[in-house]
């Protein structure tokens, strides 16, 4: 269990260090059981929730096999039947990038609930990481009915190679600590300004776009497929879902793992940049 | 009737007062309106990209569809949204009590009391895209089309109301239906796109459990000139019902509220 450090009187930064990769191990550890027992507590609403995160996908999708079909069958080198597998796929990598909200952090620091987080010898951002991980145990298990009753209603077409399927959930990982690590940064603006709903959409309507989440990034055209690669999204839904489609090949497998690792370094760096700015401004009524 | 809008003026005329102070609000509802206004746009010029129908639907069509999707979003964000949140804050926090014990119909008073002023920022949007599909399809203007559409539109309006009042009665027996309540909007954004594209199953779903297709498609496809006036008939008696049963429902779902101070 962690021990609390009662007597440091340093920053949450720099109490860091005391911490050691034991209790840092029993930490996330806890941290995800919590995450398993809370989202196994609310089996409706989880169902329901579900259902709001699945009617998306299944929009696009009808959409774009509608149009492949009435083009003899193709577009931008994706079958109907490949559009399905697709957003299936969508739907699992959602599962696994969902993580937590700017708004959930704008309403964690207007409740004053970051205080009392702050007051804990590790890094908000490490129970985080550890509660997200713990997260998608549950998520992955209510997916699996979905999943199964998305395959036989619209009977997809993949055809991964061994290797691909093996490689497969360390891309769908890789996803996660990107988009986590981009999530936090946006939540970090909290710390400036109350007016945050602007700018969020603002960030949710570019990742819709420029992610592949809307539509494979072969059909989109040739200028958001420029702008993508200037931008992390597309390594948190197109990249893990063209893995275990099976349309990424060794060496763009090791090139798309690589820009992952690159992102999330840079994404970390960026938030212990702005963290410590941040830090300084946030102010705590009654402590 | 005449008491009933009389009291949502009041009410009305209360929060946009109240939203007043908050001019800037206004600015930022506007951008991020207009920012899903575009993307939704965007997404059209895509799929026309490739195609130069969808389902049946040309472009000026679908945009008529996308008008209306997005003006009745707008009454919703405005209008039903609000209280629909008020109202199942109310019942978690005990506040319900005081609301109930009104001389004034206790439905009536939950409906009204709140007007998101600035989300009427999207309606204007909505209207805007209609105005420009209307251009585009270059339809002869008639009396059958403008009631046609007209009262397509209202019953629109009235069937999403009433499906969000069945599903926050539920809060009656589960306090907690944040949950529900989002599944419902999400599954309003299936009707961006005309319901006959959907397979079966999915299109039953649409037309008669969750009907967006009565909701969205039909006024569209009076404002396309497809709606036939027996089309018309059936929508104006599914309204009706709807209307009568979500009542029903909400009646039922207060007999079984226990009160939080009793």
């Amino acid at each position: 269990m962690i021990q609390a450090d009662l007597t440091g009187t340093s920053g949450p930064a720099q109490r860091l260090g005391r911490i050691s990769l034991r209790d840092r191990i029993d930490m996330y550890v806890v941290a995800a059981r919590q995450a398993v027992m809370e989202q196994l507590q609310y089996r409706a609403a989880n169902i329901m929730f579900m259902v709001h995160v699945l009617i998306e996908p299944v929009i696009y999708l009808v959409v774009w096999s509608t149009i492949a079909r009435s083009q003899g069958g193709e577009i931008g080198g994706y079958t109907a039947a490949q559009f399905a597998g697709y957003y299936i796929i969508w739907t699992l990598v959602r599962q696994f990038n969902l993580t937590l909200g700017p708004y959930a952090f704008n309403w964690r620091i207007k409740e004053g609930r970051l205080a009392a987080e702050l007051l804990r010898p590790v890094h908000p951002i490490q129970v985080d990481l550890g509660y997200y991980l713990g997260y998608k145990i549950p998520q992955t298990l209510y997916w699996l009915p979905m999943g199964v009753i998305l395959w036989l209603l619209f009977k997809p077409e993949i055809n991964p190679d061994w290797w691909q399927v093996l490689v497969f959930p360390v891309a769908l990982l890789m996803a996660f600590f990107v988009r986590f690590c981009f999530m936090w940064v946006l939540g970090l603006v909290c710390f400036w300004t109350e007016k945050v709903d602007a700018l969020f959409e603002l960030y949710f309507a570019t990742e819709l776009l420029f992610s592949g989440r809307l539509v494979p990034l072969e059909v989109m055209p040739a200028w958001a497929q420029t702008i993508s690669g200037f931008l992390p999204f597309q390594w948190t839904f197109y990249f893990p879902i063209e893995v275990l489609l099976g349309r990424v090949g060794l060496a763009e497998f090791g090139w798309g793992l690589l820009a992952q690792i690159a992102w999330v370094a840079g994404g970390y760096a960026l938030i212990m940049l702005v963290w410590k700015r941040a830090i300084k401004r946030f102010t705590a009524v009654g402590s | 009737m005449i008491r009933g809008l009389k009291l949502f003026g009041l009410f009305s005329r209360i929060s946009i007062l109240n939203e007043m102070q908050y001019r800037a609000n206004f600015f930022l509802q506007l951008f991020q309106s207009s920012l899903t206004l575009t993307t939704g746009l965007v997404v059209i010029g895509v799929v026309f990209s490739y195609t130069q129908t969808l389902g049946g639907w040309s472009h000026a069509e679908l945009l008529g569809i996308y008008g209306v999707f997005y003006l009745l979003g707008g009454v919703m964000g405005t209008v039903i949204i609000p209280n629909i949140w008020a109202f199942m804050d109310d019942v978690r926090e005990g506040r319900l009590d005081f609301t109930l014990t009104k001389p004034e119909d206790a439905q009536l008073l939950i409906s009204v009391r709140q007007f998101a002023v600035w989300r009427l920022v999207e309606v204007i949007l909505g209207t805007i895209v209609l105005v420009v599909a209307i251009t585009e399809l270059g339809m002869q203007a008639s009396w059958w089309l403008a009631f046609a559409f007209g009262s397509t539109l209202v019953m629109g309006a009235v069937i999403l109301y009433s499906i969000m009042l069945m599903a926050c009665t539920l809060a009656f027996w589960f306090i907690r239906v944040w949950e529900l309540m989002e599944m419902l909007q999400s599954i309003y954004q299936a009707g961006r796109w005309p319901v006959g594209i959907y397979p079966e199953w999915l299109r039953m779903g649409l037309t008669y459990l969750i009907p967006v297709a009565f909701a969205v498609t039909v006024p569209a496809e009076a404002l396309t000139g497809r709606l036939t006036p027996e089309m018309l008939g059936i929508t104006f008696l599914f309204t009706v019902a709807l209307a009568f049963i979500s009542r029903k429902v909400w009646f039922f779902g207060l007999k079984h509220y226990s009160g939080a101070s009793a």
